[in-house]
């Protein structure tokens, strides 16, 4: 419980203070009016504005094209249908910035919409709306579809003996038990695109600017530390009450549904409706999840020879002082890095909350530990910029920096995966191994250890795959001659010429394949749907 | 006494589950803690093998005080309920497992599985996963898991409950013969009087935390000891009486009790058996509401004008139908006046 707490002092709460001293506080005098000041801005106002109908809206289209994906998933019975599965929920681990060029190639200057008809998205808002409902699309069908899997078809078929049509059986029945799913669904979408940053980055241009890119903009271009803080801390206010909101409806969504074995309840399709209703989502994931990614290698390959790839080995290319090649083995090991502490504070934490007497303060702790994956990369990095530059904690220097950022956004993801199994865990068998003999400690080996190594497998991969991708903190950190992977992509994307536009896509590629292998060994672990991610 | 409990109080909220208990278990005894859901019964064992801490009480084994001993140290094994067998090991890992906890050295512990295994009639089962053992099975295997270690008293929680009846009955024999055979001293709950009967040198009776009677089972089966253990053994026939010499003034009419019963107020016990049937011209006059076949017998529903309802045991052939009228007499010797 200790060293959990104690992490999270450090590396989230003390940076945290310190981004609300620096923006409410000048010459020892807070100044609360700040945040008046900044908010009535008119550039502010419109980047507020923007940042929530946006994400409104990429809520909203997401629901619209992925709901009818987790009926599909969940009830129809079709060749490939695991496979399938695994690749819808590639994107969802994918970098950010990987998308950013992935969509860049497909609806940018020079991108496949405009080769065959002219047309470009990429000055318009529709890019970053379809890079978010690219984005999200495993969101919606894992945690709608998993529900909807469990759900008892016998509950409607109940409901149609007592005399229902078969669309007030699923009005009556089948919604008002997936509703809370959808919900909370729904709340994870607008929480993530509300604080979208690398996708924003590199797709929105100038014209359009979500708070995080403005915290960044700020931040690294502007300066201007104190309006960053204020942002930040609006930010976090806006987070913490989506965060609520959606704990609120977690816990009802936990309340009294029984499920049954999802394996059971999916058939063949019947029907034209039903063929034409899985057509069209197979379309649309083809079109809306494949396409872009296969587009991104094509770019990658364009130049003979794999020549944007061989380009990368060559230290001379000016964007950065080594090798941007180099940059892989830097992301790899800072992942490994952020990992090993991901899990072990992680790991720690979940065991601490999965105990059945876990008091209320406990359980608070639960909630707070959810934080750093809404409270945006962003603020972690600004914070340990800001924070971590004065002893006794100057970590400036030190390449630790970046993997403590890195796992301090891997920790909810791993505790989120643990929580589920070790709750599930029979008290019982524990105490039958104490009667046995086994000293505290042994129980864990013994009983606890076994049953969880899976589910602490695919945490582990979880949280190397969000660590490798993740841009937003690590932006803020990252030492220029040691840029990680995401880093150099968005470096080399804001540089002119095809030569850096082609090593951008061939190390966009190089990330995506590296994600998409860990996630894909992690489906062949989960045999069970354990964790929400 | 190999295992005392003294004055063991265990409280959950304001409630006491456990009310100053004392229960005594001498070497090689068995002894069954029967009673009904809620009254304490698995609290008891828990308490004895360390998972749920007293309030207050202690719990001595060898006249040792253990009460602040934790579970792992104190050398008593328990089957659990539903066996909780580890699921991720095979069926001698299981076994084994006590064994690896106290250091046994490898080759020691391979032919104690296999002695094991021999003594609960799984031989050669050792490689079989768990999930893949019956429910028969499974309770063998956690009996030989918890055998293992030797442990000083053997607790089992509703050892057979979840099985059919005639796996049930079945094993109860071999229980008792495996235990006497092997001298091992059983502290055991049950909800069911059958298997506590057939299975236990002394039954325990347990009512809201505290102990309603202790006795062989002959003891208690013939002289419960009030009108809840009587009603919990299966009882309907109880009621207030009167005893004045050598008859009872009850609800039912005047009905004959054995020599030297105790005089004035008590409860009374009439067992299914001690109500006979004669002519509808002598003894009380009863309507037939049901009839149960029993297999070796009929049990019938009394109903009397004025007076709660009897239970009667009669042979098949001789049994009246429902909505037939009856006499009835009482069966002094069938018949015990309780406290």
């Amino acid at each position: 419980m200790a060293v959990p707490v104690a992490f999270f002092a450090v590396f989230f709460a003390y940076p945290v203070a310190a981004i609300v001293q620096r923006g409410l506080k000048s010459d020892g005098v807070w100044q609360l009016g700040r945040i008046t000041d900044v908010l009535a801005q008119s550039d502010i106002r419109h980047v507020l504005w923007f940042t929530t109908w946006q994400a409104l809206a990429s809520t909203a289209l997401t629901l619209l094209i992925a709901l009818p994906g987790a009926y599909v998933f969940a009830r129809l019975d079709f060749p490939g249908r695991q496979v399938l599965r695994a690749v819808v929920t590639v994107p969802f681990v994918l970098p950010t910035v990987v998308v950013g060029t992935a969509f860049l190639a497909l609806v940018g200057r020079g991108g496949l919409l405009d080769e065959l008809w002219g047309v470009r998205l990429d000055t318009t808002v529709w890019a970053i709306l379809l890079a978010h409902v690219f984005f999200n699309y495993a969101v919606v069908v894992r945690t709608v579809g998993g529900l909807w899997a469990g759900l008892d078809p016998r509950q409607e078929e109940a409901a149609r003996m007592l005399g229902a049509s078969p669309l007030t059986a699923w009005r009556r029945v089948t919604l008002p038990a997936l509703a809370p799913a959808v919900a909370a669904a729904a709340l994870m979408v607008f929480l993530f695109t509300f604080t979208s940053f690398g996708v924003v980055q590199i797709l929105g241009g100038p014209t359009f600017s979500t708070l995080e890119v403005e915290i960044y903009r700020q931040t690294a271009q502007i300066f201007d530390l104190s309006t960053a803080a204020v942002l930040t801390i609006v930010q976090f206010a806006a987070v913490g009450a989506i965060l609520a909101v959606h704990a609120w409806t977690v816990r009802r969504r936990e309340s009294a549904l029984k499920l049954v074995d999802a394996s059971v309840t999916a058939r063949r399709p019947r029907g034209a409706g039903q063929w034409a209703l899985l057509a069209g989502v197979l379309v649309t994931i083809a079109l809306l999840l494949v396409l872009p990614l296969a587009v991104l290698v094509q770019r990658s390959l364009t130049a003979p020879a794999f020549g944007y790839y061989r380009a990368l080995t060559d230290p001379d290319g000016g964007t950065f002082l080594v090798a941007p090649i180099n940059a892989i083995g830097t992301s790899l090991s800072y992942a490994a890095a952020a990992t090993a502490i991901a899990v072990v504070i992680g790991g720690l934490a979940a065991a601490v909350l999965a105990r059945r007497d876990a008091g209320r303060v406990v359980r608070g702790f639960d909630a707070l530990l959810m934080l750093p994956l809404g409270v945006s990369a962003v603020t972690v990095g600004f914070g340990f910029l800001i924070a971590l530059d004065t002893p006794p904690l100057d970590l400036r220097q030190s390449w630790i920096l970046v993997p403590l950022a890195q796992a301090l956004v891997g920790v909810p993801f791993v505790v989120r995966t643990m929580l589920p199994v070790l709750r599930a865990v029979d008290v019982r068998l524990r105490e039958a191994a104490a009667v046995l003999g086994a000293s505290p400690w042994r129980v864990w080996r013994e009983v606890d250890l076994p049953l969880v190594r899976r589910a602490l497998l695919i945490a582990a991969g979880f949280a190397f795959a969000v660590s490798l991708g993740e841009f937003g903190a690590t932006v803020f950190i990252a030492r220029p001659d040691n840029p990680t992977l995401p880093v150099a992509v968005a470096r080399l994307i804001g540089r002119p010429g095809d030569l850096n536009y082609g090593q951008a896509m061939a190390l966009s590629t190089i990330l995506m394949v590296v994600c998409a292998v860990a996630l894909l060994i992690l489906e062949r672990l989960r045999t069970d749907r354990s964790g929400e991610f | 006494m190999l295992l005392s409990l003294q004055a063991a109080t265990v409280r959950f909220g304001g409630r006491a589950v456990l009310d100053t208990v004392g229960l005594d278990v001498a070497e090689h005894e068995i002894v069954c803690v029967l009673g009904p859901s809620g009254s304490g019964k698995s609290t008891l064992l828990r308490a004895v093998a360390g998972l749920q801490p007293l309030d207050s009480g202690r719990v001595l084994l060898d006249g040792r005080d253990r009460t602040a001993v934790p579970v792992h140290r104190r050398e008593v094994g328990l089957m659990f309920q539903d066996h909780q067998l580890f699921p991720q090991r095979d069926v001698a890992g299981n076994v084994a497992f006590g064994l690896r906890m106290h250091g046994t050295a490898k080759n020691e512990r391979a032919a104690r599985v296999g002695e094991l295994l021999d003594l609960v009639g799984l031989p050669g089962a050792g490689r079989r996963a768990v999930a893949s053992l019956s429910g028969g099975e499974q309770q063998r295997v956690a009996l030989a898991r918890a055998l293992a270690p030797r442990p000083r008293l053997l607790m089992l929680d509703e050892p057979l409950g979840q099985l059919d009846r005639s796996l049930r009955e079945r094993l109860v024999v071999e229980l008792r013969e495996l235990f006497g055979r092997l001298g091992t001293t059983v502290l055991a709950v049950t909800h069911d009087q059958g298997e506590a009967f057939a299975l236990a040198d002394r039954v325990v009776v347990m009512r809201d935390g505290r102990i309603a009677q202790t006795g062989t089972p002959l003891e208690v089966w013939q002289r419960p000891a009030d009108a809840f253990v009587a009603r919990f053994l299966g009882f309907e026939n109880v009621a207030e009486a009167t005893v004045d010499g050598e008859a009872a003034i009850t609800p039912w009419g005047k009905v004959p009790v054995p020599d030297g019963a105790p005089q004035g107020t008590h409860t009374l016990l009439v067992r299914p058996a001690g109500v006979r049937l004669v002519p509808t011209t002598e003894g009380l006059r009863c309507t037939v509401t049901a009839r149960t076949f029993k297999g070796t017998h009929v049990t019938l529903h009394l109903q009397p004008a004025n007076a709660p309802r009897l239970e009667a045991a009669c042979p098949l052939r001789t049994a009246p139908e429902v909505g037939d009228e009856v006499g009835v007499e009482f069966d002094p010797t069938e018949t015990a006046v309780l406290h």
